[in-house]
């Protein structure tokens, strides 16, 4: 996509090969589409063009004209010459226009990457045993491709302080810093927090924070993600597991209805970081330092960890039964959760009509930052909203549903998640009813419930959230639940079988999404394969009208949305 | 078809029918022996002289300072085909040793498996800081799997220390006291 939104193509001739690019790319973009690869340090795409590492140095040329008729300069064959620069150009600030010759791999490009690479080494330390980058350092891959192999360096190389904390989650190694200024501009730009900067000059110049401040924002360790060496590194994931020996799977952040992309970067079942994944429709490549720790609670000990019926141990197929036995009683009531994942929502919503339940849903609602962190908390609102679980915009309490339980209309509940003791019932009216409840933590809710269903985290099952812009995302399991569980859809499908007639075998995520596509609806005639790794956007229809709670944020804009659905209209 | 030749052989001449000369060549060598130096070791009271390239039992080795000298970069557990060697890194106290400080990284636990280990010598090629050799031990036996598995301790006292010719960390030190008086 060019830079004025449109994507009129052009042809440019890299490498002396004749190809099609977007008009207004930038020559590291263009070169990469077709396959060519132009190192850079200091350019990165969601940034502004700061050209200072050199490392993207190509020559350029243009087709020469008659600086007076205008007319074409032609060679003895007729052909067009082309005026090659004297000197190479970076890529990075070199927009492509039509007829621009590029050569990427030319002796003297060769020679430029060459000679900033020896520069750039000449004050590097050779710390990559101890460096946390090492396995992802560009710094390290472009040495290897387009460095001597060894030094020429004799002087002492610069000392500088190793280990200067930034902030709470950023420790910086100035030695291994290579001046390339994306964090500084990242503070400015993304996340508006301008408290990075260079001082002193030369070699000694040195990323600091301003005096008096810290890097302390909510998006600080995106500077360690951008960080193309290892000098900025986060405290939390510091010396802790070489990046070679780490599984990268893809998921989605529960944070907020934003519903940055992730990876999840883990080790035989234990998770050690997670790293935002570039999607331009969602959190481009950016990602929250809180949604960065939600793997940690999962590792505490109040974790349930066993189905239970009674108070007794039980295997899930007779923890299923027994929900399956209360349910069958009627007179339920569904409190459903916005955390749950499409197809958990789905078989919810089955249960609930076959045993004639009401839902019920609770909203979860934080500040805004108005980037990547939404008002509403919850990942998956719009998933309800779609499934037809719940068909309006959740309230703050149950209070009707404990006025239900008071009554006696309401004698058996099936609670996901939440904790109802915070949401208006008391523990007197949790006695009056009968409770299955569905969770990943032991709360005031599952010491009374009858059934307890142990749940997985986000990290441990698959599934698809719909995020704030109604688009469908799925994600993988990174790592094993606790010895015993099964997915909270494959209990919640028992379940929803033993009440009807059909087996009681805990069925896979695609066999969920065949009967998901056979609904009316958006989900009409999807398939779990269809859905495709960068997420697929959903007619919001008459969804769209609802008073959501979310404010403008990086990817959404609500004002933008209400005028373009009032055009049609 | 494969086609059968018969051998004619020759009758044994009348020296080969007394077997004498084959008696007296074997013990020439018989005799020859006797009065060489023995080759064989009484093993175990006797030992073998091991030579300096032999491939025994991965140790851990600390610099003549005393020092270890492996920074948990993993590189031996990545790079061991049966995956004998586990580290945990971790970061070194700089409160608690602050003459070590300036390594920052050392292994909280390391443990080589000796039940699994294969005496590639992959581990001492690889290791950059050349902290791990495969010394002179070649005889390790343990009456239970846990005693197989070589605990750091245990590393570094069948290590030792060895000559190291970099001083690679002490010269790091040095810069950082001496040079470039602006920083």
């Amino acid at each position: 996509m060019s830079a004025n939104g449109t994507s009129e193509m052009i042809t440019i001739n890299l490498d002396g090969r004749e190809v099609e690019v977007p008009k207004g790319m930038n020559a590291i973009e263009a070169a990469k589409l077709h396959g060519k690869e132009i190192p850079h340090y200091c350019y990165h795409p969601k940034l502004s063009i700061a050209g200072n590492c050199r490392m993207c140095l190509i020559e350029m040329g243009m087709p020469m004209r008659d600086r007076g008729t205008g007319e074409p300069v032609l060679d003895e064959q007729g052909v067009q010459k082309i005026g090659w620069g004297p000197k190479p150009v970076i890529g990075c600030a070199t927009d492509v226009s039509p007829g621009m010759h590029l050569r990427t791999d030319s002796e003297s490009v060769k020679e430029a990457r060459n000679g900033v690479t020896e520069f750039l080494l000449i004050n590097h330390p050779l710390d990559c045993p101890i460096c946390d980058q090492a396995g992802e350092c560009r710094l390290q891959e472009f040495s290897a491709d387009h460095g001597r192999g060894y030094s020429r360096f004799i002087e002492d190389k610069n000392v500088k302080p190793k280990r200067t904390v930034l902030g709470p989650r950023v420790t910086l190694d100035d030695e291994r810093c290579i001046l390339c200024s994306r964090c500084v501009r990242f503070s400015q730009e993304v996340a508006k927090d301008d408290v990075l900067g260079f001082v002193d000059r030369g070699t000694y110049s040195t990323l600091t924070c301003y005096p008096g401040k810290e890097l302390a924002n909510n998006y600080s360790l995106n500077t360690v993600d951008i960080c193309p060496v290892g000098a900025l590194t986060s405290t939390d994931f510091r010396f802790k597991m070489r990046v070679w020996f780490l599984k990268r799977t893809n998921s989605i952040c529960t944070e907020s209805s934003v519903g940055a992309n992730t990876t999840v970067w883990s080790r035989e079942g234990k998770i050690y970081r997670i790293t935002p994944r570039r999607n331009d429709a969602v959190n481009d490549t950016w990602m929250t330092d809180s949604g960065r720790d939600l793997f940690k609670p999962f590792e505490s000990d109040d974790r349930l960890t066993h189905y239970t019926v009674d108070g007794v141990h039980q295997s899930p197929e007779i923890a299923a039964k027994a929900a399956a036995e209360l349910l069958r009683a009627g007179s339920v009531a569904v409190v459903g959760s916005a955390h749950s994942t499409v197809e958990e929502q789905f078989i919810l919503e089955e249960i609930a009509k076959k045993t004639g339940a009401s839902v019920s849903m609770v909203k979860h609602e934080g500040e805004g930052d108005g980037i990547l962190l939404s008002e509403d908390r919850s990942p998956n609102l719009r998933g309800a909203l779609l499934n037809g679980l719940i068909s309006e915009l959740p309230k703050g309490d149950l209070t009707l549903l404990a006025a239900q339980v008071d009554s006696g209309a309401v004698k058996t509940l099936l609670v996901v998640n939440e904790d109802l003791t915070q949401l208006g019932l008391t523990e007197a009216q949790l006695g009056q009813v009968k409770i299955i409840y569905l969770g990943a933590f032991a709360n005031a809710v599952s010491q009374v419930a009858q059934v307890v269903l142990p749940s997985l985290s986000v990290f441990e099952k698959s599934g698809s959230f719909v995020n704030q812009n109604f688009r469908l995302q799925k994600f993988a399991a990174a790592v094993p639940g606790p010895r015993g569980l099964i997915a909270e859809l494959g209990v919640l499908a028992m379940v929803e079988a033993l009440l009807g007639e059909g087996n009681s075998q805990a069925p896979t995520i695609a066999q969920v999404w065949e009967r998901i596509g056979q609904t009316e609806g958006v989900f009409a005639g999807l398939a779990w394969q269809k859905i495709p790794e960068e997420g697929l956007k959903l007619e919001a229809g008459s969804l769209a009208k609802l008073n959501f709670v979310e404010s403008k944020n990086l990817k959404l804009d609500p004002a933008a949305l209400e005028a373009a659905q009032a055009l049609p209209a | 078809m494969a086609t059968t030749k018969v051998i004619e052989r020759k009758p044994l001449t009348f020296a080969e029918k007394t077997f004498l000369p084959q008696i007296a060549t074997g013990l020439k060598t018989t005799f020859g022996n006797m009065l060489k130096k023995p080759i064989t070791l009484q093993y175990p009271e006797e030992r073998p002289v091991i030579p300096d390239n032999y491939r025994g039992v991965p140790t851990l080795v600390k610099d003549p300072n005393g020092r270890e000298k492996c920074v948990s970069c993993q590189l031996c557990e990545f790079v061991c085909p049966p995956k004998a060697i586990r580290i945990t890194p971790g970061e070194i106290n700089a409160e608690a040793e602050p003459d070590r400080a300036h390594v920052e990284k050392a292994p909280q636990e390391f443990e080589i498996n000796m039940l699994r280990c294969i005496y590639c010598g992959f581990c001492q090629e690889v290791c950059p800081e050349e902290a791990i050799y495969l010394q002179d031990v070649f005889s390790l036996s343990g009456y239970s799997r846990e005693e197989m598995i070589n605990k750091k301790d245990k590393l570094y006292e069948l290590g030792g220390t060895l000559p190291d010719e970099h001083f690679k960390w002490d010269k790091k030190k040095a810069a950082e006291l001496s040079g470039n008086p602006e920083h």
